[in-house]
């Protein structure tokens, strides 16, 4: 942005970012309800096959998970609110849940594959419950899980030239079919939290 | 004496804990209450800074910027949740403060973001930034660093 017109560059950026809303807006209104509200759409609609990388350089294949129930997240580390707060519920409720989950994997896919890599991944997940598995992939591997998911995202460009995150906040439970079986919205207490675990657990 | 150094001491205990959080500050009409931000995973880059404004003035002022030293940059955003996609929006612009009325930065909606982080948040520490307002001034403040899923009510804390 040209210094000398600090008016100028404040609008080009607000028009950027309205761009940018917009384009989100759209790409959400157009999308049908039921994408929208995962607890109403067809619970086949939702997940389907991945591959990405673990941190440790180790591919996660979704068929491996076969008998294991596991939650997916889209986020990424520059994230202020969302991402930590989640992680930290999840990593209570695993905490809480001791042996019984001793299982079940809690993937932490990254919708911004370009600045997390996979070792950034690993020292930011490095402080929560060791069941919170980071997973990373190339922007195309990315979008297709994402899609898959039903999960949105998109960049949002910031004054400084950089870019923060519009994304999907929901925990996917999958159960140990791979089926989608409930999701965990971004507001749920802890209670909730357990309860949804729990009967993640105790399903078919 | 020993009597009212056990007042002092008692004192201490049951007001400590709410001088800690119910910090302010004051500039010109402007106040500034409980300054806070959530600890931070390692490596993270980006934290949120919350504080509740109050002005007291008959004019309107304008939260323009937020500086520190343990951030190489730091920009005012707006979250909303839009159904179950959580969005984010510059405020290129800054925070307008009504007269008379209260913003309150909090998570889930206005607050500061302190990017290029030169070091974690960790809980029970502090830092200080400086706040910028159109026309009280400057005015550097202390921020509480708060458990990672802290939503900054203070009965929360005082558990």
């Amino acid at each position: 942005m040209p210094s000398s017109h600090p008016a100028l560059g404040r609008m080009v950026a607000a028009a950027a970012t309205a761009v940018a809303v917009s384009a989100a807006a759209v790409i959400y209104l157009t999308h049908p309800a039921s994408d929208r509200v995962p607890g109403i759409s067809t619970h086949a609609e939702i997940g389907g096959p991945f591959r990405l990388t673990a941190p440790d350089g180790a591919v996660v294949d979704s068929q491996d998970l076969k008998g294991k129930p596991y939650a997916v997240f889209f986020g990424f580390t520059h994230c202020p609110d969302v991402c930590p707060t989640t992680l930290s519920q999840v990593s209570r409720t695993l905490h809480e849940l001791g042996p019984e989950a001793k299982d079940l994997r809690v993937y932490f896919i990254t919708v911004d594959p370009e600045r997390d890599r996979p070792d950034v991944l690993r020292d930011y997940l490095s402080n929560f419950d060791s069941r919170i598995v980071g997973l990373w992939g190339t922007p195309d591997q990315i979008a297709v899980v994402a899609k898959e998911f039903k999960a949105f995202y998109e960049k949002v460009p910031t004054s400084d030239g950089g870019y923060t995150m519009n994304h999907t906040a929901i925990l996917y439970l999958m159960d140990r079919n791979g089926e989608y079986s409930a999701p965990v919205g971004y507001a749920e207490d802890e209670a909730s939290y357990l309860a949804k675990f729990r009967a993640l657990l105790e399903g078919s | 004496m020993r009597f009212l150094r056990l007042t002092l001491l008692v004192s201490f205990f049951l007001l400590g804990p709410i001088g800690a959080y119910a910090h302010e500050f004051k500039v010109g009409d402007i106040e500034i209450t409980h300054p806070w931000a959530r600890a931070t995973p390692p490596g993270a880059t980006v934290g949120g800074g919350y504080l509740t404004i109050t002005n007291h003035g008959s004019q309107p002022d304008r939260l323009t910027a937020v500086s520190t030293p343990i951030a190489g940059m730091t920009q005012l955003h707006r979250m909303t949740m839009e159904g179950d996609i959580a969005k984010m929006e510059e405020l290129p612009d800054g925070i307008e403060i009504p007269p008379g009325a209260s913003v309150e930065l909090k998570p889930q909606s206005l607050h500061i973001m302190f990017m290029a982080l030169k070091k974690p948040f960790k809980e029970k520490e502090s830092f200080e930034a400086e706040l910028t307002f159109e026309k009280a001034g400057k005015v550097t403040v202390e921020f509480e660093i708060e458990p990672m899923d802290a939503d900054g009510s203070m009965d929360m804390n005082m558990e």
